[in-house]
């Protein structure tokens, strides 16, 4: 109960909260993030059903499968961001540490907070520079912070984000005037400023170039130190070379829920899968 | 088909091409039949020189193109010069409603005019008989500007708020049912929301209750809708994501509406603002009936009659007084100053809309 009453308190701007919580957890397995049983709807359609899957922290987790399939539903659902869609419903329970985050004394909006997102498409706010964008999730909640004390998020944000060379002398500049990969990167910036312990990224590279796209690959492997990570993807290279972990998910047919076919260590799931449709999926010899 | 093809192979290579002296020379052709056809018609008012030139020169202009540069050309030339020539049209009446103001408006905007009201001291009567400038609209002014302010005061917020309801919260039901109330309101013809608001004072103040804040609830009833109808627009117009965005940091959706949807749309809102302001601040009949004429300055809005511009311009031209012209030159100069004051709106919207506006887009 201390947990949940954490995660329904302020912004966890500090380091504290985040690392005094394992401590209170006494079931290593609770470590992580655990779904069980989980539904997901979109009204009366079930789009995702039945998913049993352990995230493990500070460590790298890919979502793979063909699309359509629910990739991108399930991840919503992992930070309650499934639900700001109308209609839209969960069945089954995502625990964070031991919590329920559906629990029915849990506010989404604090789970937002400690599980963030990056998006497909690089989405600053316009009306921001990139300063403001990067501290954009604390100054949103009103946290009323220090002019050093932001500076310093902000300079260890964009750091984080391999950011810092390239606009540190622009601060004061439009976030949209940048480049997408470097958009994107801010976008990850802005994530990680409010310090979640989940980042999970909708195929955050789908819209760059390899350069960047390689950037950002590296950038995951220095945040997975901090953070545990959940990654949908396309690009099973890119799959293969940051995840440690890879979750196959499927679908029988259209109208038919997505289901996680396996998830397994990455070099099982590329090598020899338990599954034939995930060796199929992986192979190439897929539909 | 042989022929489509040697058309496009000419207009893609350019080998025939009207000159510029050639281009010249038609439009030449057609001002010199544009004021010689009216004028052997007996009737060479400028007005009908430019219909009849813009027209030749359509008509020229794709003969002589189709003789010289062939078809694909000649439809090329055809719908340009059809553009512009609409486009021309569209402006005219602009420019002449401005011209015609300015020059007939000039001559009464004078100190006079801006600081005085309409209570005439037997001397300005006597003054006024002699041709002399007299009496002002300085009370219609005020008046406008109650008068409007107070109708912005109630429309805006009530306009924004509704805006914001059918955008981030209105689902089913009873957002269609306000949607549809939204467009009937549109409808409204504005001297029944005249009628209707004096209906209403008179009921709690009383018969002959005309008030400025009658008045300015007339028009706000008028421009809500405008209110609703662009700002409704404008905050569609927020791309879903970076509401997604702001949820996503774990900002909870009133404090993502206030600072996220609601400045990235600011700009197209002030604008539409002003538009709505600028549709209701030239209004007359609902303010004849709520707000009645008033001859002196009446800067209490819940108390006694008060007269706003379009309403002194009118009763400047039914009741001009004695001589006829002193009333008509207050009224063209009551009516330069509504089109000064809705331009100086406008300007306003525009220069606060580009520092407003989110920076950098591409
Ligand atoms: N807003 C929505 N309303 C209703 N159904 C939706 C909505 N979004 C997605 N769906 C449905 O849910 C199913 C899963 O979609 P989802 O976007 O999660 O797939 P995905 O695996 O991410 O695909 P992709 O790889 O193309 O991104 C699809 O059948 C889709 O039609
Ligand atoms: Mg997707």
């Amino acid at each position: 109960m201390m947990l949940s009453g954490q995660i329904t308190r302020g912004i966890p701007v500090t380091n504290d909260s985040r690392l005094s919580e394992p401590s209170q957890v006494d079931d290593h397995a609770e470590r992580g993030v655990v779904v069980a049983g989980l539904n997901i709807f979109y009204g009366d359609f079930l789009a995702v059903a039945d998913v049993d899957m352990h995230i493990q922290s500070k460590s790298i987790t890919a979502l793979i499968g063909p699309s359509g399939c629910g990739k991108s539903t399930f991840l919503r659902s992992l930070n309650r961001m499934h639900e700001v869609i109308d209609g839209a419903r969960v069945e089954g329970s995502v625990r964070l540490d031991g919590v329920d985050l559906y629990g029915s004394e849990v506010d989404p909006v604090a789970v937002r907070r400690r599980v963030g997102m990056v998006f497909q498409r690089p989405n600053p706010f316009p009306t921001m520079s990139i300063y403001d964008n990067v501290v954009a999730g604390i100054r949103l909640n009103s946290g009323k912070l220090r002019r050093a004390e932001t500076n310093e998020i902000v300079e260890r944000s964009l750091r984080g984000a391999n950011l810092w060379e390239e606009v540190k002398d622009r601060l004061d500049q439009p976030g949209s005037g940048l480049s997408g990969g470097q958009q994107q990167r801010l976008c990850i910036a802005r994530a990680t400023a409010v310090e979640p312990d989940v980042l999970l990224m909708d195929e955050p590279c789908s819209a760059l170039d390899p350069i960047s796209t390689l950037a950002i690959e590296q950038l995951m492997l220095e945040l997975k130190q901090n953070f545990t990570i959940v990654i949908v993807t396309h690009n099973m290279q890119q799959a293969a070379r940051v995840s440690d972990r890879t979750g196959f998910f499927n679908i029988a047919g259209t109208g038919k829920p997505g289901r996680l076919i396996e998830i397994d260590e990455t070099k099982r799931i590329f090598s020899n899968p338990a599954q034939q449709a995930t060796q199929d999926y992986v192979t190439g010899r897929f539909g | 088909m042989t022929t489509v093809l040697d058309d496009r192979s000419a207009s893609v290579v350019g080998a025939r091409r009207m000159s510029r002296n050639v281009q010249g020379s038609i439009a030449g052709a057609a001002l010199l039949l544009g004021i010689s056809i009216p004028n052997l018609l007996g009737d060479g008012k400028w007005g009908w020189v430019l219909v009849v030139t813009a027209l030749s020169y359509v008509a020229l202009i794709y003969v002589g193109s189709r003789a010289l540069e062939g078809r694909r050309q000649a439809t090329d030339r055809l719908m340009r010069a059809t553009v512009t020539v609409a486009f021309a049209l569209v402006m005219l009446p602009l420019l002449s409603v401005t011209w015609t103001v300015i020059r007939e408006g000039v001559g009464r905007f004078d100190g006079k005019f801006l600081r005085g009201t309409m209570r005439l001291s037997p001397e300005e009567l006597l003054a006024q008989r002699d041709g002399l400038a007299a009496g002002g609209a300085f009370h219609a002014m005020v008046g406008t500007l109650i008068i409007t302010g107070l109708a912005a005061a109630i429309a805006v917020p009530l306009g924004l708020l509704t805006a914001v309801y059918l955008v981030e919260y209105g689902r089913g039901r009873l957002a269609r049912a306000i949607t549809t109330m939204v467009d009937v309101m549109t409808g409204i013809p504005s001297i029944v929301a005249g009628l209707c608001a004096y209906a209403l004072f008179v009921i709690v103040f009383g018969p002959g209750s005309r008030t400025g804040l009658a008045g300015g609830l007339a028009l706000s009833v008028l421009m809500t809708p405008v209110v609703v109808r662009s700002a409704e627009e404008m905050f569609r117009l927020v791309p879903n994501e970076l509401r997604e965005a702001s949820y996503a940091l774990g900002v909870p959706k009133w404090r993502t509406i206030l600072r996220v949807v609601i400045p990235t749309a600011i700009a197209g809102v002030l604008t539409g603002t002003t538009l709505a302001v600028a549709r209701v601040i030239g209004e007359t009949a609902p303010l004849l009936i709520a707000a009645g004429l008033a001859q002196e300055t009446n800067v209490n809005p819940f108390d006694g009659r008060m007269t706003s511009l379009p309403v002194f311009t009118y009763y400047q031209y039914v009741q001009p007084g004695i001589p006829t012209e002193a009333g008509v030159a207050r009224a063209w100069a009551a009516a330069l100053m509504l089109v000064l004051i809705v331009a100086t709106l406008f300007v306003l919207a525009r220069v606060l809309a580009n520092v407003l506006k989110p920076k950098g887009l591409r």
